[in-house]
């Protein structure tokens, strides 16, 4: 039967996060990082060439 | 109608293997690595819940003036309208009255359940008893007259002169707050099993507690909270749209804020399933191509005149 | 006019008749695609239905030891943690899946069924996570409960979905609305078989005639 070893934290994100402000905007940095991330994996998605396979008729 | 330009011919060009079984398992072995890897890292937020005994303890002025709230009538529960009672229409888009379409389905009476109610629970005390008879018997002004005296008082030096009955049976309610009784007894005294927290959690939330343990986790409406987790952790960033409207007029500055917002929601949610329908929107895509980079290497085998 | 044999009239044979024509076997578990179908971003269904599962299977664990669980053993907040990256992992794949369908025009040649489902799918994931994070029986669920009550309240809705009532929204939560969202899902990707990958866009000759010159 599988036990994870560590089932503790190796990092801690229960502390207060940074935040961006601007005007009326206010979102937390680890949010912003995801949509970012969001935006990078999607174009990657599309750029990267994807295996080639023979093709058939 | 959809432009031609927009047609999808049966496809009868070329063909390649792909393998969608190999291809999900791929993706299942991919996905539960990565969620072990992130829960290993990160684990989850677990923020413990306020009860209304921390509450009595740690901030026990701000619950005797949320308490003296309740028994007046004034806290934002006792005049909050459907579904909890009659003491406000509620919200309006317009001329439609949905808050109260259907009717009081979760009565609260603020005064009953969180002050008269739990103090005849206490046993064993005449003076408190006196009290609530005192209290039962006085007329609606002379109440007012007392909950107003005491309110001015609460913290102060001289706390409760002027308030009658109503400062025993605050300085009862918060000893029984702080023991623990009252969470109990706004939970199981109508049923012994229960698994509807309404009445506690309306109490917690016409307090500070909650605000203030919210505030300092970015969790308010006007932190764009809705989007937030507790600690650092990554929250809810689809609902970035929702929690916009709430910044900006008319909706910062409305009554109805809550149902406006919904109900603009609604019909964007209503959109965009039905984008394939509305004329124009169903067309950025071609009108911005993004998909030549997409589909890049069929236009170069398919270069020349389109068929 | 033909009279229908009894096997013609039984609705049994009817509906294998339909299910195989909308769906043969070959249709169904294609191992071919047509050559457009290149691409990173077609995975990303997949990889949704894959996190989908990893909720799943992290929820019903979380379900056969009950609510209170995680909070009070290292086990069970190992698996709340899987629940929750999924959660947000499936919401990730999703979103990066919904772009590119969007951009492709996915709705194209008849598809525009597909579409539709999966637009519904996503409000209702939506829903699921609400309802999610409503019972996890710690602060964040006391502060989600008492600020959405005004929202639904607002439009009568809180008067027959209660948010604080935490039975009623573990009941939505684990069993009503995943088993929507897996229906959905099925739906969705049944409809993809059915229909196809949608294809290309057609260039126009004006375009054609551009990329010639270029």
């Amino acid at each position: 039967m599988f036990v994870p070893t560590v089932l503790g934290a190796v990092f801690d994100l229960s502390r207060r996060p940074h935040y961006v402000h601007w005007h009326f905007f206010q979102m937390s940095v680890v949010n912003l990082l995801v949509i970012a991330l969001m935006v990078v994996v999607f174009v990657a998605a599309i750029l990267l060439p994807f295996p080639h396979r023979r093709t058939e008729p | 109608m959809a432009s031609p330009r927009d047609a999808a011919p049966p496809w009868t060009g070329p063909y390649r293997s792909y393998d969608i079984v190999k291809e999900l398992a791929i993706c299942i072995a991919v996905v539960a690595a990565l969620a072990t890897l992130l829960t290993i890292l990160f684990s989850s937020p677990d923020e413990k819940p306020s009860t209304i005994a921390s509450w009595a303890r740690s901030q026990p002025n701000d619950f005797l003036t949320t308490a003296t709230a309740e028994l007046d009538g004034s806290s934002d529960t006792a005049g909050y309208g459907p579904p909890y009672n009659h003491a406000a229409t509620g919200q309006v888009i317009g001329p439609i009255h949905l808050q109260s379409w259907l009717g009081v389905s979760h009565p609260v009476n603020t005064a009953v359940d969180y002050v008269l109610a739990p103090l005849a629970t206490i046993p064993n005390d005449p003076a408190l008893r006196a009290a609530l008879g005192r209290y039962a018997a006085a007329p609606p002004a002379q109440r007012s007259a007392w909950t107003d005296a005491y309110a001015k008082t609460i913290g102060r030096a001289g706390s409760g002169r002027g308030a009658g009955p109503v400062a025993p049976m605050m300085t009862a309610l918060l000893g029984l707050a702080q023991s623990g009784g009252l969470d109990g007894a706004l939970l199981t005294s109508q049923h012994f099993y229960q698994t509807d927290y309404t009445k506690p959690l309306l109490f917690l939330a016409d307090g500070s507690l909650l605000s203030d343990r919210a505030q300092a986790q970015h969790l308010l409406g006007d932190q764009w909270g809705m989007m937030n987790e507790t600690g650092s952790y990554p929250g809810q960033v689809w609902l970035w749209l929702y929690t916009f409207w709430y910044q900006i007029k008319p909706f910062s500055t409305s009554d109805n804020a809550d149902a406006l917002v919904w109900a603009l929601m609604m019909l964007l949610s209503v959109a965009f399933v039905c984008i394939p329908f509305i004329p124009g929107v169903r067309s950025i895509p071609r009108w911005i191509p993004l998909h030549r980079l997409i589909w890049r290497k069929h236009y170069r085998a398919h270069a020349g005149p389109a068929s | 006019m033909s009279v229908e044999t009894p096997r013609e009239r039984s609705w049994t044979a009817r509906v294998r008749t339909r299910a195989e024509s909308a769906l043969p076997p070959e249709k169904l578990l294609p191992d071919r695609q047509p050559a457009y179908v290149a691409s990173w971003i077609y995975v990303f269904g997949a990889l949704t239905i894959a996190a989908l599962l990893a909720i799943v299977v992290s929820g019903l664990i979380l379900g056969l030891k009950g609510p209170a669980w995680w909070h009070v053993t290292a086990i069970g907040r190992f698996f709340n943690g899987i629940h929750l990256w999924s959660v947000e992992i499936f919401f990730f794949t999703m979103v990066v899946h919904l772009w590119g369908k969007f951009w492709m025009g996915a709705w194209r040649g008849g598809r525009s069924g597909t579409w539709v489902v999966g637009a519904i799918t996503f409000l209702i994931s939506i829903a699921a996570a609400f309802t999610g994070y409503l019972s996890q029986q710690n602060f964040d669920a006391q502060w989600i409960s008492t600020q959405a009550k005004d929202g639904l309240n607002a439009v009568g809705i809180g008067a027959f979905f209660n948010v604080t009532n935490f039975g009623q929204m573990y009941t939505f939560h684990v069993i009503l609305l995943p088993l929507a969202v897996v229906l959905l899902t099925a739906w969705h990707v049944l409809l993809v078989r059915r229909h196809g990958v949608v294809p290309p866009y057609v260039r126009s000759a004006a375009v054609a005639r551009s990329e010639e010159h270029a």
